[in-house]
């Protein structure tokens, strides 16, 4: 049952998904090691979002195979599905979060549903939650449709670590906040990580996340996983997209690339 | 689950609390019964020390059950002293220190005082639900009367896609539900005149009754239920993605662009389903007094003709575009006023049909006074 901890927990090859008569990906592997924060990235409508929803089972896979921690999604009975999904924790790119319920429930809801908790530490556990991401008591009562774009990505991380999963998968967790909040995330990300050995698979087009956070890059471009590697192999790569995406204006390394290596090498 | 998460041991009024295996979110329950005993000891005792050392597994519900314990016992005046802590967890268990300092807000709960204020709430909503109608009323007025002044500015193709939709489509159901009820009424017609030898007379019960009244209160139920409903999901969902807001920001009204032709499409297939609905009616009951009454086709119509004059009919299609009114305006309420969750949306919907019938109900009564006054 356990398997080597060198492997994969996320272990993705040659998948092919699409819609209708389109493929959105064809051929795509990738790898992610354990304790690892892995950054995807790619224009959009490159198939990111498609790619975290095949690997969690939400879309069907046309070809390809994929592994999350140890076994292979496609032989799953209902049981072992069941066990595998509590062990990873999903952060929508809208956070779909149920709207008939509080935030405060909303992060309940998957513990009721696999834990045996009495009614205090369920609450006590759920505000820790919500604290840990930012949030205060406040919004405990509250409905998602009163609370704003970024705090709705708060409650949502809340929800995905309810049952501290082993693997969270983000998407697009830091668009639509603030530069402070979405460096807090960041750090929230990487504390978590380092203080649960967590392992984050996150799509994302924050290029200070991508430096804060991301032990590696994966970069999704013609269908397929390009590129696989840290940020320095990013920043010197010659693929005109890579260039331009991390070199381009809007990134400050492409004023300050001697900088950040600097502080890499240190 | 042979493995111990945390051992007592008294020595010397010293409370040594030994922790181990996994504190993790599977055990959290376990473990919640065991730090309350813990504390329940430590009453007696002078100092607490609690060793971290042997656990081999730690997530945010173990690390908040230590902050917990560790609150509890402090709060007691036995500050414990958290011994041999691994180093990788140190800023897990910071992090916990950090977390529920305020008390979560209580939800309030007074039965007696809830379910009077919900009383007194459900009085103020009719009054209000009452007003947004009349109100409704009036705005779709005015932009009826600026869509007739400016006619270039009417949405035909959307109206003509909505009445596809509420009318044409609407046809076959209409049809087989209006065929059978003149199949029933009928059947139940002939069954009882029969006894007086009256059967003759059944003709002239299921023409009035179906001209003026069932036919048109029968369509206009159904159509609340299939259309009214429709209308009011869409607005709604429109509505909590915000597509409403959108349209008011390029400066388009909402009630011109999609009420507006919703409302003209009801309006006009409303009449005519019920025109079609009364004809099936009449059809099914003719079907049955042949078969089942052995009354012959011909002397089925003759009497049809004898027993009904245009009044009868023109009552029935009189009632129709109003009711059609009425349904579009509350379907067009009830949609507008969603918020964000999909509840409200499903709570608005059923709403919207309820209210719809029994406005309907409650028109067709008026009208029955109105058109017995005017002697019609
Ligand atoms: N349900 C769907 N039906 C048909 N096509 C879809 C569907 N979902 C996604 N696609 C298509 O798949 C492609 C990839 O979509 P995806 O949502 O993965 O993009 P993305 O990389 O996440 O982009 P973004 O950065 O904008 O979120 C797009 O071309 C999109 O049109
Ligand atoms: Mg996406």
């Amino acid at each position: 049952m356990s398997p080597d901890p060198d492997d994969p927990v996320i272990s993705v090859r040659d998948l092919v998904t699409g819609f209708g008569d389109t493929r959105v990906l064809d051929g795509a592997s990738l790898d992610v090691a354990r304790g690892e924060i892995l950054g995807c990235v790619g224009a959009s409508g490159a198939g990111k979002s498609v790619l975290m929803r095949t690997i969690v089972g939400l879309l069907p896979r046309r070809g390809g195979s994929i592994r999350v921690l140890g076994q292979d999604m496609a032989r799953l009975g209902m049981g072992a599905r069941r066990a595998l999904e509590r062990r990873w924790g999903v952060l929508f790119q809208h956070g779909a979060l149920f709207s008939s319920l509080s935030a405060i429930q909303n992060v309940q809801f998957p513990m009721r549903e696999y834990l045996r908790l009495s009614r205090r530490l369920m609450d006590e556990v759920a505000v820790a939650k919500l604290e840990m991401v930012g949030l205060d008591a406040s919004v405990c009562h509250k409905r998602p449709a009163e609370l704003s774009g970024g705090m709705i990505k708060r409650v949502a991380l809340a929800r995905a670590l309810a049952l501290d999963p082993e693997i969270v998968f983000l998407d697009e967790p830091t668009s639509g906040l603030d530069p402070i909040g979405a460096a807090e995330f960041d750090l929230l990300i990487k504390t978590l990580q380092q203080t649960l050995g967590l392992t984050v698979f996150m799509v994302t087009h924050d290029l200070d996340s991508l430096h804060a956070v991301c032990d590696r890059v994966a970069v999704l471009a013609d269908r397929k996983v390009i590129t696989v590697g840290p940020m320095a192999t990013m920043l010197s790569s010659d693929h005109p997209w890579i260039r331009s995406y991390f070199r381009g204006t809007r990134s400050r390394v492409g004023a300050a690339t001697g900088a950040v290596r600097a502080v890499r090498a240190v | 689950m042979t493995d111990r998460l945390l051992d007592l041991s008294v020595t010397d009024g010293r409370l040594a609390l030994a922790a181990a295996g996994s504190w993790t979110a599977d055990r959290a329950g376990e473990l919640e019964t065991l730090i309350d005993k813990a504390v329940r000891r430590a009453r007696g005792v002078a100092a607490v020390e609690i060793r971290m050392g042997a656990v081999e597994r730690l997530d945010t519900f173990g690390a908040w059950l230590l902050e917990r314990l560790v609150r509890t016992l402090t709060a007691a005046g036995r500050e414990p002293a958290v011994l041999d802590l691994p180093e990788r967890w140190h800023d897990l268990v910071e992090e916990a220190r950090q977390v529920n300092r305020t008390p979560l807000p209580p939800t309030r709960r007074r039965p007696l005082g809830d379910a009077l204020a919900g009383l007194g709430r459900i009085v103020v909503e009719i009054t209000h639900d009452l007003l947004l109608i009349v109100q409704m009323f009036g705005a779709m007025a005015i932009v009826a009367a600026r869509a007739a002044l400016r006619p270039w500015t009417f949405r035909l193709t959307s109206m003509v896609h909505h009445l596809d939709r509420v009318g044409w489509r609407a046809v076959p159901i209409i049809v087989l539900i209006t065929f059978l009820l003149g199949c029933i009424i009928a059947q139940q017609g002939l069954f009882h005149f029969r006894r007086f030898g009256v059967e003759v007379y059944v003709v002239d019960m299921v023409g009035i009754l179906v001209l003026r009244e069932i036919g048109v209160l029968m369509v206009a139920i159904m159509v609340a239920g299939r259309s009214g409903s429709a209308y009011t999901a869409e607005l709604g969902s429109m509505k909590m993605r915000e597509e409403i807001d959108a349209l008011r920001t390029m400066g388009f009204d909402p009630l011109e662009v999609l009420v507006l032709p919703r409302l003209v499409a009801l309006v006009l297939a409303l009449p005519a389903l019920t025109f079609v609905g009364s004809m099936a009616a009449l059809y099914g009951a003719g079907l049955v007094a042949w078969l089942y009454g052995g009354m012959s086709p011909d002397i089925y119509l003759a009497r049809l003709r004898d027993a009904i004059s245009l009044d009868h009919f023109a009552v029935g299609l009189l009632k129709a575009p109003f009711m059609a009114l009425v349904i579009g305006i509350v379907a067009s309420v009830e949609g507008l006023q969603v918020k964000g969750s999909t509840e409200s949306l499903g709570r608005k919907t059923t709403a919207s049909v309820v209210k719809a019938i029994f406005l309907v109900i409650v028109l067709d009564g008026l009208f029955a006074i109105f058109f017995a006054s005017i002697g019609m």
